[in-house]
């Protein structure tokens, strides 16, 4: 067929018209794009009936009533419960994205023992029965010997009858040593130990406080009980409360802070004294609770008087004078001033001596024990079960001293010196630890100087974990015993941190147990039936539930119905205010800073960690959600910022952006830099909380763990970890 | 423009005085609406945040430094009578302007991912995926069913939590009520708050606290009444529906770039 011009022309036209005219082109388009846009994993959430559950959120001490909305029974979301006393249907990062940890990759699926080398990951799943039966051989072979003391437990739980079941099994299995994690909980027991003369934590009534002065608290940043002290601080925005923040560094606190005072850093006691100084010979002080309430202050004034001019203090802290005198005058003036200590979240103990230097400013203005002020709140009494029996082998276990030296000379009103139960077992210096539970608590990562930690485990022969997530701490253990997630089990939670409030919260399941766990209580009564008699006797309850119910009392069904039970408080009548041996408040507290750990030769900087709401720093450790919320001045693929004031950055040759390394007498890191003005020179920031090892891919190898290249130093004064950084370099990797 | 009693018209006030950069409002926004997150999320250009706090500094020496916390939802602008910059743009109406809420629509379905509304969004409140979304096993369980998880390829951002509206507007209706009350719809991160630093409400109705806080000037182009009011990027005239509070006047000239306060507005 020949193929003229008029009929190529007609078909080309025709072909056109017929394509442009026929639907098929364009729907096979619109196919197209939708076909590449609806693939099957696109996931459709199926609906259901919605219902909601009140709890509590046990990831922080902060105890915040948390509402968990269902559909049918999946669990959808986690937000605050209205009306709450310490939330009020406010609620943080951390406790929002909890359903990422419930359904997350890093659930330990059943109990697990260790086929490989320690930290190698390669596990066996076991029974229950097995697992159990092999601590419990272990547990009652150790007893058997006689060395009951050679079992040591750290247990993270906090307050509540978890935590008393741990301490009750330590107690007649026979082992003194049962420590909890370090924290500013620790310091702030102690001070008011010896100034109160009380077993007491603090409780600040903020609600009602008219001027606010905080050494470094981050009050904002996760201090106290997190979301409280974020709604306080905007209730003090409201009623124009001032806030004057203590502190080196430009934290969000001290950024959101009507005053922001950039101390020397380690000086904040002195800076403590010099506004007593001012207030003490200006005659600004409660002369009624001096004269009548208190004893020591005439020894301590002369002390404060003799030391800490401010022209002295000044001198010390870079605060110029004046500024001390006008800000000691407004402290000692306002109607409910309140002082805070405890630097940061809360995560290091820190030095006693600036804890009871700020706290006797409270007294010095009449703030203990009064409306608006700091009060001494002795631990919710409802845990009351009869006195266990012991045998023979319990009673010489306890007698031995404990690892830590907690409770003995030096350090006898020390509870618990975690930090140093792990260097004397890394250094050999105690009879052998043969095995180690942990309760949650992940100390691996949380300890600072995560290597001698790892030494000291490496001696322990047997470590079990009881960890619902893949943590550090049990990725390093010979058996995982995995707990439920707090969104599964039971458990109470008394006395969140900082409040003023004597209020029992209850977490309870929300959804069935996702993973082959069992609750952590039920494996203690499991262990305590293995081990017979007198153990076993200790504990009668059948479940941890019923010995929960049984505990709580008349309580129970209004915690079950509304997530917490509030019991009113009453401030103590002066006259049993007070548990010292003179009944009165005893003034103490002075400028002895321990030295920072590190040649300033070698090392001519200081490292100083610092927290982040977005970013979870203890035991507790970040969502996929919040790691998304770090900003890229702080992480950048898996390099992590350290934050350093140009003027230091000039000096050593270093510009933004920039690979250095960091590091300190305990460690080295690679970083990179990060230029900004709201660090004090001479100091480089570190966020803590990132740098993990362990959990998923969403977290593990993301930055540096701040406490790998820390180290505890021993407050004189007390034995606890007063460090809040250490000598470093920086130089150009 | 003119209102009548069921016109809405939803809009948020953020005291950034009370906001402490804690990121609550983020996450709270992830949870709620299914938003996706990868291994990596330290690109933030394609890291979904339907609403991101961004961190303001002043540029001063230490210790003069300080600091602020600036959350930026979709700004559901207004325009001039409903012409949003994303709006204006988009070829396939897949994102559009409710005359009667106020609130600026996103239809994944619809969109086929040109990205033209990015590149009109001023306040860069727009998010394209980059990647199908992929949950770790097991994790697709927390999905919310109320919004529909997003595919590869279409652009999303923050719908004022529209389905909470529709959840609370169905509950009205089914009770037989006319109106949804104000504590009845809002956004998830105005509930989540720690320092009660968002307030969301309709600017129409003179109950709501946000129409009391902000008491828009419809006689110049919306802008609020207090003086320590402000809208980011008041010069463009987008005429948003998010208001800012500060006392911080460094913060007020950064974030409407020096050209702030009805005088300056020009309209």
């Amino acid at each position: 067929m020949k193929l003229d011009r008029r009929s190529f022309l007609s078909f080309v036209i025709g072909g056109a018209a017929g394509t442009a005219l026929t639907p098929l082109p364009w729907k096979l388009t619109d196919d197209l794009s939708i076909w590449t846009q609806m693939w099957p994993w696109t996931p459709v959430p199926p609906d259901g009936a919605y219902s909601y559950v009140s709890t509590t959120c046990t990831l922080c001490p902060g105890g915040c009533g948390i509402q968990v909305r269902l559909v049918d029974k999946r669990a959808v979301k986690i937000e605050g419960t209205p009306g709450h006393p310490v939330n009020d249907g406010g609620i943080c990062p951390l406790g929002l994205s909890g359903l990422q940890l419930l359904y997350g990759p890093s659930r330990v699926d059943g109990p697990l023992k260790r086929t490989a080398g320690r930290g190698a990951g390669r596990w066996t799943p076991i029974s229950w029965d097995d697992a159990i039966g092999e601590v419990a051989q272990k547990l009652a072979a150790l007893r058997g010997d006689g060395r009951p003391q050679a079992v040591a437990a750290i247990s993270g739980s906090g307050r509540g009858t978890f935590s008393a079941l741990v301490e009750r099994f330590m107690t007649v299995y026979g082992s003194p040593n049962l420590m909890r994690p370090a924290s500013a909980a620790d310091a702030c027991e102690m001070a008011l130990y010896r100034m109160h003369g009380q077993q007491a934590m603090a409780g600040y009534d903020l609600e009602n406080a008219d001027f606010v002065l905080s050494f470094g608290s981050g009050i904002i940043d996760g201090w106290g009980s997190p979301v409280r002290m974020i709604r306080a601080r905007s209730l003090w925005k409201e009623r124009k409360v001032p806030l004057v923040q203590v502190e080196p560094c430009l934290s969000n606190t001290a950024a959101a802070a009507d005053r922001w005072l950039a101390v020397a850093p380690g000086t904040e006691a002195a800076l403590a004294l010099g506004l007593a100084h001012v207030i003490l010979s200006e005659g600004l002080y409660d002369y009624n609770f001096t004269a009548f309430y208190s004893a020591g202050f005439e020894p301590w004034r002369q002390m404060v008087l003799d030391g800490f001019a401010p022209d002295q203090v000044a001198q010390i802290t870079g605060i110029q004078k004046d500024v001390i005198v006008d800000l000691a005058r407004q402290f000692a003036k306002a109607r409910a001033g309140v002082a805070l200590w405890g630097r940061g979240r809360g995560t290091t103990p820190g030095s006693i001596d600036e804890a009871m230097a700020v706290h006797s400013l409270n007294a010095l203005v009449g703030a203990v024990n009064r409306q608006g002020g700091v009060w001494a709140l002795p631990e919710i009494d409802y845990i009351q079960w009869p006195e266990a029996e012991m045998d023979a082998t319990a009673a010489n276990g306890l007698q031995t001293a404990r690892l830590d030296g907690a409770g003995l000379e030096p350090h006898a009103d020390a509870r618990s010196l975690a930090h140093r139960f792990f260097t004397a077992v890394a250094e050999g210096k105690t009879d052998p630890v043969e095995a180690l539970l942990v309760f949650e608590a992940n100390p691996l990562y949380t300890q600072p100087d995560t290597a001698t930690v790892k030494k000291a485990l490496d001696k322990i022969p047997f470590i079990v974990s009881f960890s619902s997530l893949q943590d550090e701490t049990s990725a390093y253990a010979d058996l995982i015993l995995p707990n439920h997630l707090y969104l599964e089990r039971f458990e109470d939670v008394a006395g969140p941190a900082g409040l003023n409030q004597a209020l029992i919260g209850l977490t309870q399941p929300v959804v069935a147990p996702q993973r082959r766990t069992r609750h952590a209580g039920d494996v203690i009564l499991a262990l305590s039936q293995g081990l017979g008699t007198p153990v076993a006797d200790a504990f009668p309850w059948e479940s941890f539930e019923a010995c929960l119910e049984e505990t709580l009392g008349d309580d129970w069904d209004a915690l079950v119905a509304n997530g917490y039970v509030a019991r009113p408080v009453s401030l103590p009548h002066w006259s049993s205010a007070f548990g010292t041996a003179s009944g009165k408040f005893e003034f103490a507290g002075t400028y002895r800073p321990a030295p920072l750990e590190g040649d300033k030769g070698a090392f001519p900087l200081v490292l100083v960690p610092y927290d982040s709401m977005r970013i979870a720093g203890g035991t507790a450790a970040n969502t996929p959600f919040m790691t998304k919320t770090v900003g890229d001045e702080i992480l950048k693929g898996n390099d992590m910022f350290v934050q350093v004031n140009p003027q230091t950055a000039d000096s050593l040759g270093l510009r933004e952006g920039l690979y250095a390394e960091l590091s300190t007498p305990r460690g080295k890191a690679r970083v990179r830099i990060h230029l900004t003005q709201e660090v004090r020179p001479g100091l480089v920031a570190m966020p803590r909380g990132l740098g993990h090892t362990a959990f998923d891919p969403y977290l593990a190898h993301k930055g540096v763990n701040v406490n790998a290249l820390l180290g505890p130093v021993d407050d004189p004064a007390s034995g606890l970890d007063a460090a809040w950084g250490i000598q470093a370099k920086l130089a150009k990797a | 423009m003119e209102m009548n009693a069921r016109q809405h018209k939803f809009g948020m006030v953020i005291d950034l005085d009370k906001c402490t950069g804690c990121g609550a409002c983020m996450v709270a926004c992830m949870a709620e609406n299914n938003v996706p997150f990868k291994v990596d999320e330290t690109n933030k250009r394609d890291s979904i945040t339907w609403m991101r706090v961004y961190k303001l500094t002043n540029g001063k020496p230490y210790p003069e430094a300080d600091a602020c916390f600036l959350p930026r939802p979709c700004m559901h602008c207004e325009g001039h009578a409903g012409h949003s910059p994303c709006v204006s743009v988009c070829p396939a109406t897949a994102t559009d302007y409710s005359s009667e809420t106020g609130v600026v629509s996103q239809i994944y379905t619809r969109c086929f991912g040109c990205r033209y509304c990015m590149a009109a969004c001023p306040y860069h409140a727009r998010y394209f995926n980059w990647w199908d979304p992929v949950w770790p096993d097991g994790m697709e369980k927390y999905l919310s069913p109320n919004v529909s998880p997003r595919m590869r390829g279409v652009v999303e951002k923050c719908s004022f939590c529209y389905h909470r509206y529709q959840l609370a507007r169905e509950k009205a209706i089914y009770e037989e009520r006319d109106e949804v009350a104000e504590e009845e719809y809002q956004t998830a991160c105005t509930q989540a708050c720690p320092a009660g630093a968002i307030v969301f409400g309709d600017l129409n109705n003179p109950d709501h606290q946000v129409a009391r806080i902000v008491q828009p000037d419809a006689h110049h182009h919306f802008t609020g009444h207090s003086k320590i009011a402000f809208r980011l990027l008041e010069q463009l005239g987008t005429n948003p529906k998010v208001y800012y509070l500060t006392e911080r006047e460094w913060v007020r000239k950064m974030c409407d770039q020096y050209n702030f306060g009805p005088q300056a507005a020009g309209h």
